[in-house]
């Protein structure tokens, strides 16, 4: 039960160590996001950050079965292919984890207080928000309501 | 009343200033209010909080407070663009 806004690189391999100890867990879905081509630098709202993360968290562990989880995002300077994000989730089954691990990484793209900022070769700009990221999250809400609807 | 303000990202590039204690007046003491008040300065202050669609506010550190929730002293209220992590 890990989460950690940090300026270090972390270690896929060791997180995933980390969380699948228990021996009811059957499944470990996570996700990695890195730079593409262009430097950045990641600034964020200490203190905020990890209770907007938290909240996150909590919800996904109202809709699924989680044993336990990591979430590391990073902030400062990073450059192309650089780790920026991991999520990772431990459920006794795949459908739980998969499910968790998506949610929660959709969620962070629109509900946790990060701003990235390009260095381009002509200048730097502060990258601005995508629809597709709102709507990623708006798509958790919709399948909760139908769910709701469809229970007795 | 005194406020703690923050601003992040491009608002705090544009306006110069990533933190400040603001004395709020207490008729102005809501997030609209000192909105308008942070406005009155003029310059970059009136333009950058102009437009709401792009400036996401959180009133202690929570992104679901509505521009009329009364403030207390000593809160802490931050401006900021919509968020781009992940």
């Amino acid at each position: 039960m890990k989460i950690s806004v940090q300026q270090e690189d972390f270690d896929l391999g060791r997180e995933v160590l980390d969380i699948r100890q228990d021996n009811r867990i059957g499944a470990v879905a996570s996700f990695v996001g890195q730079v593409r081509d262009v430097a950045m630098t990641l600034e964020h709202y200490p203190g905020m950050t990890e209770n907007a993360i938290k909240k996150i968290v909590e919800e996904a562990r109202l809709r699924w079965k989680i044993l336990d989880f990591t979430v590391i995002h990073r902030y400062g300077d990073l450059r192309p292919n650089d780790q920026i994000v991991l999520v990772a989730v431990a459920s006794s089954h795949r459908a739980d984890a998969f499910a968790a691990c998506q949610f929660i990484m959709d969620y962070l793209k629109t509900g946790a207080p990060f701003w990235k900022k390009e260095h381009h070769p002509e200048g730097a700009r502060w990258v601005d928000a995508r629809e597709s990221d709102d709507e990623a999250a708006e798509r958790w809400r919709k399948l909760k309501q139908a769910s709701r609807l469809l229970k007795p | 009343m005194q406020v703690k303000v923050l601003f992040f990202a491009n608002l705090r590039e544009r306006l110069g200033t990533g933190a400040e204690e603001v004395d709020l007046p207490d008729s102005a003491s809501t997030v609209a209010g000192l909105r308008t008040h942070l406005m009155r300065r003029g310059g970059a202050w009136s333009d950058v909080l102009a437009d709401m669609k792009v400036v996401r506010v959180a009133v202690n550190q929570d992104m679901a407070a509505a521009a009329n929730a009364p403030l207390n002293h000593g809160d802490e209220i931050a401006f900021f663009p919509p968020v781009t992590g992940g």
